[in-house]
């Protein structure tokens, strides 16, 4: 497993510690959505839209000079936004290979792995998937 | 303003054990019950009951227990056909849902009477459930599809009704109760003047069952398709009634046991006479069992008891959720039941679900299975509450304290 990856996910954890309380956590969560940099508008296309049931998620891939992965997204749901700036912090400037093979534990540690469930149609799930495909096909390239 | 209900709520409560669950540390405030009404302990007790002690496959059998099964079965037919004060019991067919009865008029009906150059209606208002199976139909037989549009609080547009009407539709399909917006359509007059034209009118009834007291000869429709766990029976069951003499013309849906007369390899197979005809394979036996007692359970209380109620509801949830600031509340029709959709400026209906959710309250967010709703007034969705005869006042308070805190924390 990648070191890079491992240690971001750790350092969520350790963030959220000081979060113990679901209304600090999800306020942080918030928080994080909103400093989010927005997609550039001309990559909030439909090729670039997971559709979720409830709110959607643009996620464009890109990669770098230095042969990483570099990862932009948005949603319309401040939530949603907040945990996917969190994968994006997670997974993106990594190599294909460090995607395409990470294992991501953080979301379960620090309490939140409902968002990630099948069930609930928020279009994280997807985006992960899809984060995940992206890793691979640069990495095939 | 808070007005005690007909009947003793906190009694009527204590029926429905799942009230007294606990979500995230919060007493559950259920305020999602257009999805899905939970169900009073005799529903529960009477499906195990059956299951129990009286189970067996139902007709045809010789035995005591398939008998006692039947009876049971047929005796929920009958129960029905007085609820909804159909002719004959040969009106009531029982389906899996709503869902089932409208593909079957479809899969029969409509299949073998639309054709290039018809016309169906529907109205904006309609779940998925009531487009879907038309669409997939006409993309075959290449029959039109004209909507009936809706006006800015969620009623329907009567001249976008009057055109539609004057293309002569072959079929009508309307919901009774829009599951997004409590719209109540006024069916009996839209029936009527349908009927002048001509068309056949299919009412999708799944939000209104457990509001209203239906009579389905006073409406005059052709079809009526409903679901048993939206009036605190079991899921899994529902009912479609339709006209007799439409039903003896219509060709059967689905193949199997029970819905034939004779099966000959040498001659041609015929078919059992209606409801039968449509009731291929083992039905679900306890599910239909199981509304038997949700239906005794609703009478008991009284629909118009249950109804009075859930209207000072809806009143008290607008008054009050108008309170907070940036509030549209979508959907402000006059005639409304069930359901009090809205939208808080500045935030999205998931994150406000999400938070509610934190604080015990179950409400739907999303588009509630109706996107051209939603697409019509340019939103991605609303949050939804919907009351049944155990709401409370106190539980429009808990939404209305955590809509509040939500906003807060998302804007």
């Amino acid at each position: 497993m990648s070191a890079t990856i491992d240690s971001r996910q750790n350092q969520i954890i350790e963030e959220f510690e000081m979060f113990p309380d679901w209304m600090e956590k999800y306020e942080h969560i918030i928080e994080l959505g909103k400093e989010l940099n927005l997609i550039d508008e001309s990559k909030k296309i439909d090729d670039n839209l997971i559709k979720g049931c409830q709110s959607r998620v643009w996620l464009s891939a890109e990669m770098s000079p230095e042969g990483n992965v570099v990862f932009e997204a948005d949603s319309d749901a401040i939530i949603t936004k907040g945990l996917v700036a969190l994968m994006i912090r997670v997974l993106s400037d990594a190599t294909p290979k460090e995607i395409a093979e990470s294992n991501l534990h953080f979301l379960e540690e620090i309490g939140l792995n409902a968002h990630l469930s099948p069930t609930r149609s928020n279009g994280l799930l997807s985006m992960v998937k899809q984060m995940k495909m992206y890793g691979l096909a640069f990495s095939v390239r | 303003m808070k007005r005690n209900a007909a009947y003793d709520l906190n009694a009527l409560r204590r029926e429905f054990p799942i009230l007294d669950r606990e979500v995230y540390g919060h007493p559950l405030v259920y305020l999602d019950s257009a999805a899905s009404a939970q169900k009073p302990r005799v529903v529960i007790e009477a499906q195990r009951e059956y299951e129990a002690h009286f189970h067996s496959n139902i007709h045809r059998g010789v035995h005591t227990l398939a008998t006692q099964a039947t009876e049971a079965y047929e005796g929920v037919r009958s129960k029905l056909t007085e609820h909804i004060n159909a002719a004959r019991r040969e009106e009531i067919i029982f389906t899996s849902g709503t869902t089932d009865s409208i593909n079957l008029v479809a899969g029969t009906w409509g299949r073998a009477n639309l054709n290039s150059g018809d016309v169906v209606a529907l109205t904006r208002l309609e779940h998925h459930s009531n487009i879907v199976p038309w669409q997939i139909l006409a993309k075959e037989k290449g029959f039109d599809i004209v909507v009936i549009e809706i006006d800015e609080d969620g009623s329907l547009c009567e001249e976008s009704l009057k055109a539609a009407l004057s293309r002569s539709p072959k079929l009508l399909c309307v919901s009774h109760v829009s599951n997004t917006l409590g719209t109540v359509n006024d069916v009996t007059r839209i029936t009527a003047q349908a009927h002048e034209v001509g068309a056949v009118v299919l009412v999708d009834g799944a939000q209104a069952v457990p509001h209203k007291k239906i009579d389905v000869r006073d409406i005059g429709c052709d079809f009526y398709a409903a679901s048993g766990h939206k009036m605190y029976g079991p899921s899994g069951v529902g009912f479609l009634y339709g006209k007799a003499e439409l039903l003896e013309e219509m060709p059967p849906w689905k193949g199997g046991g029970e819905m034939i007369q004779t099966v000959s390899f040498e001659e041609e197979t015929t078919f059992n006479v209606p409801p039968y005809k449509f009731e291929a394979g083992t039905p679900h036996l306890s599910g239909v069992i199981g509304l038997g007692a949700a239906l005794d359970w609703i009478n008991s209380v009284g629909l118009d008891k249950i109804a009075e109620h859930e209207e000072a509801l809806i009143k008290y949830a607008s008054e009050r959720l108008s309170e907070i600031e940036g509030m549209r509340l979508i959907g402000t029709s006059k005639d409304k039941a069930s359901v009090v959709s809205f939208l808080v400026d500045g935030t999205h209906p998931s994150d406000i679900g999400t938070i509610l959710d934190q604080l015990g309250v179950a409400v739907r967010t999303g588009h509630h299975c109706t996107e051209p709703i939603m697409n019509k007034l340019g939103i991605p969705g609303t949050v939804r509450a919907s009351f049944a005869a155990y709401s409370t006042f106190e539980e429009v308070d808990a939404l209305v304290a955590g809509v509040e805190r939500a906003v807060k924390m998302l804007r």
